[in-house]
């Protein structure tokens, strides 16, 4: 079958677009497990919550940037205290049982807001609606934009890693955890911090994804998967492997799209994921292990 | 002491199985037929303690070998008239089977959470394919078809009512326990458990440990076929949601409340769940998962060893 060169052109910019949102949402998920071995199975739900969080204050005040900075911080502070009350007392265990607290979470934060908010989609409207002309479709600027604050919010997040103090001591953590107790690092904090930064990475891409699909309480479930795929295929805990990945697997997902339904298309991913588990299980983006 | 335990032990069996057997007769039709799911739920989870509690491996993936065995019997329903019983439990486990083998093959060459999310992933390749292959599977809608009557060929047939599908559904998860409780008590049991306490030295003792995983994963398909197979008896339809990872998840649930690695404590575990189901629905109609995921939430935090946890060494004697 013939594709023509357009096409294919506009699902490489698709691809880009989606990889760069599924990007921020891995981010934050690659955050909190390369440093606290937690597998947050909650992670869409924070995701759909930061969305719904947008739609409550963009009703309220009408700008968008307020109700991305407002959904990120209180997902961020419900993020430290899911962590207080479920994740803490888990310190220690098998990393295993953090899946199984953080499946609670999840089923609660999900029946919550099919509680509150019902089981409609809700709209967010984009902040600015301009389209340019891509062939023959009229590709809306938004998406772009999404793109680049994506990109903006992981180079902030890299930046804060790599300079700020309160970066050397989440690296120092990583590294060792005792070690860095021991240095008179605020562990404990850290961990917390890091948990609130995560949440508020997966409620930033909610709002900013919200225009494009609406927004619904099992639109997390979606996410996870994808989010889990990326992570484990870029290398757990390695956030630019994740970064890679993210782009990567959005793509081929983009181009299988072109031949069966976006529903098939997932399929990719999966294969993608099983293949790298079995050939090069420590990631597809990192250096070989020694 | 050891006649002693055996005594109670088979005493209280008989005796809880007695209950089961009358519970049909004196229940009204709503309880009956959620003592008649209890059972079925029960079986999947215990499928699922057979990897959990007894090989150490967290499966996340059983819904898609209990989906399995619910298509196979309802292929076999559809497709051959007069609908035959056997026939749809033998499509039924063979379908969870050979899905289990597949999965198996690939999955038990990784570990811990990296089995759990393997396995995970298939289950919704699984999913994706029934969902949107809707000339064979009937995609969103499933596959509706009537049950089959309890017939021995040549010998008996009688319809079946809800009382005998109890008492139908009550035999195979009976006789399913007795399996499994004598698979991990043989000696490949011995090895599953040996390889959850130590993988490394169980290898270098000499024992093949992926095939025993291999065989352990398949086994732990073949029930939870056998569970799907009589969720569909009972439902008389087959659907993508149960397929879905939800189901996967719900069932690993039942393990944890009711105590892995004691068979009879996922049963356990998902009478206690479903019942809760059943309260708090009545209160907060279809939000009850909130305060059951609360509940889980604790009970993952402060009773980790479930609630037949302090009777594991007395089960498994």
């Amino acid at each position: 079958m013939e594709i023509p060169l357009d096409q294919l052109l506009i699902q490489t910019i698709n691809g880009i677009v989606t990889g760069m949102i599924l990007a921020l949402v891995a981010s934050g998920l690659t955050l909190i497990f390369g440093i606290m071995d937690v597998v947050n199975f909650a992670h869409g739900e924070l995701f759909m919550l930061g969305a719904y969080v947008g739609v409550i204050v963009l009703a309220a005040t009408g700008n968008f940037w307020i109700a991305l900075m407002a959904a990120s911080l209180l997902i961020a502070l419900l993020g430290a205290v899911i962590y207080l009350t479920t994740l803490r007392p888990l310190l220690g265990r098998d990393p295993l049982t953090t899946i199984l607290a953080t499946f609670g979470v999840s089923l609660v934060l999900q029946n919550y807001a099919l509680w509150q908010f019902g089981p409609v989609s809700r709209k967010i409207t984009e902040p600015f609606s301009g389209h340019f002309a891509l062939f023959y479709l009229d590709y809306p600027w938004y998406r772009l934009a999404i793109a680049l604050l994506s990109a903006a919010i992981i180079g902030g997040l890299w930046l804060f890693l790599k300079f700020s103090t309160f970066g050397v001591w989440i690296r120092a953590t990583t590294q060792d955890r005792v070690m860095a107790q021991a240095m008179g690092i605020p562990v404990p904090w850290v961990l917390t911090a890091v948990f609130a930064i995560g949440a508020a990475m997966a409620a930033a891409s909610g709002v900013l994804f919200g225009p494009l699909v609406g927004v619904n309480p099992t639109m997390g479930l979606d996410w996870i998967l994808k989010a889990f795929i990326v992570v484990v295929v870029g290398g757990m805990g390695n956030l630019a492997g994740s970064i890679a990945a993210s782009i990567f697997i959005s793509l081929l997902e983009a181009y299988a799209s072109l031949w069966v339904s976006p529903a098939q298309a997932i399929i990719v991913s999966f294969i993608v994921l099983i293949l790298t588990l079995l050939f090069r299980p420590t990631g597809l983006f990192v250096a070989t292990p020694k | 002491m050891r006649l002693r335990h055996a005594t109670i032990y088979w005493t209280g069996s008989a005796v809880i199985i007695a209950l089961l057997i009358a519970a049909p007769l004196v229940l009204p039709e709503f309880w009956r037929r959620l003592v008649t799911e209890i059972l079925i739920w029960g079986l999947l989870a215990m499928s699922s303690d057979l990897l959990i509690g007894y090989t150490g491996m967290v499966s996340f993936g059983h819904s898609a070998f209990f989906g399995l065995g619910m298509y196979g019997a309802a292929a076999a329903l559809l497709a051959v008239g007069p609908p035959s019983l056997w026939l749809a439990i033998a499509t039924g486990l063979i379908a969870a089977a050979a899905v289990a083998a597949f999965v198996a093959y690939f999955s038990t060459r990784l570990r811990d959470i990296y089995f759990a999310i393997t396995t995970l992933i298939f289950s919704q390749i699984f999913y994706v394919i029934i969902f949107t292959w809707t000339e064979v599977t009937g995609g969103e809608n499933g596959l509706t078809f009537s049950r089959p009557a309890l017939a021995i060929p040549g010998l008996v047939s009688i319809p079946f009512t809800s009382a005998t599908l109890h008492w139908f559904v009550l035999a195979a998860v009976t006789l399913s326990y007795l399996v499994l409780r004598r698979i991990t008590q043989s000696p490949f049991g011995m090895v599953l458990q040996s390889i959850r306490e130590n993988e490394a030295r169980t290898r270098a003792i000499g024992y093949p440990v992926e095939r025993y995983k291999i065989v352990a994963v398949m086994l732990s398909g073949l029930f939870a076929g056998l569970a799907g197979v009589l969720y569909a008896l009972q439902n008389r339809f087959a659907a993508p949601d149960f397929v879905f990872f939800v189901v996967s998840g719900e069932t690993i649930i039942y393990n944890v409340i009711g105590g892995v690695g004691t068979l009879i404590g996922p049963i356990v575990g998902a009478a206690f769940f479903l019942l809760l189901r059943e309260g708090f629905s009545r209160f907060f109609t279809e939000y009850y998962l909130i305060p059951v995921g609360i509940i889980f939430m604790a009970m993952v935090i402060f009773v980790p060893q479930g609630l037949l946890g302090f009777a594991r060494r007395w089960l498994n004697e």
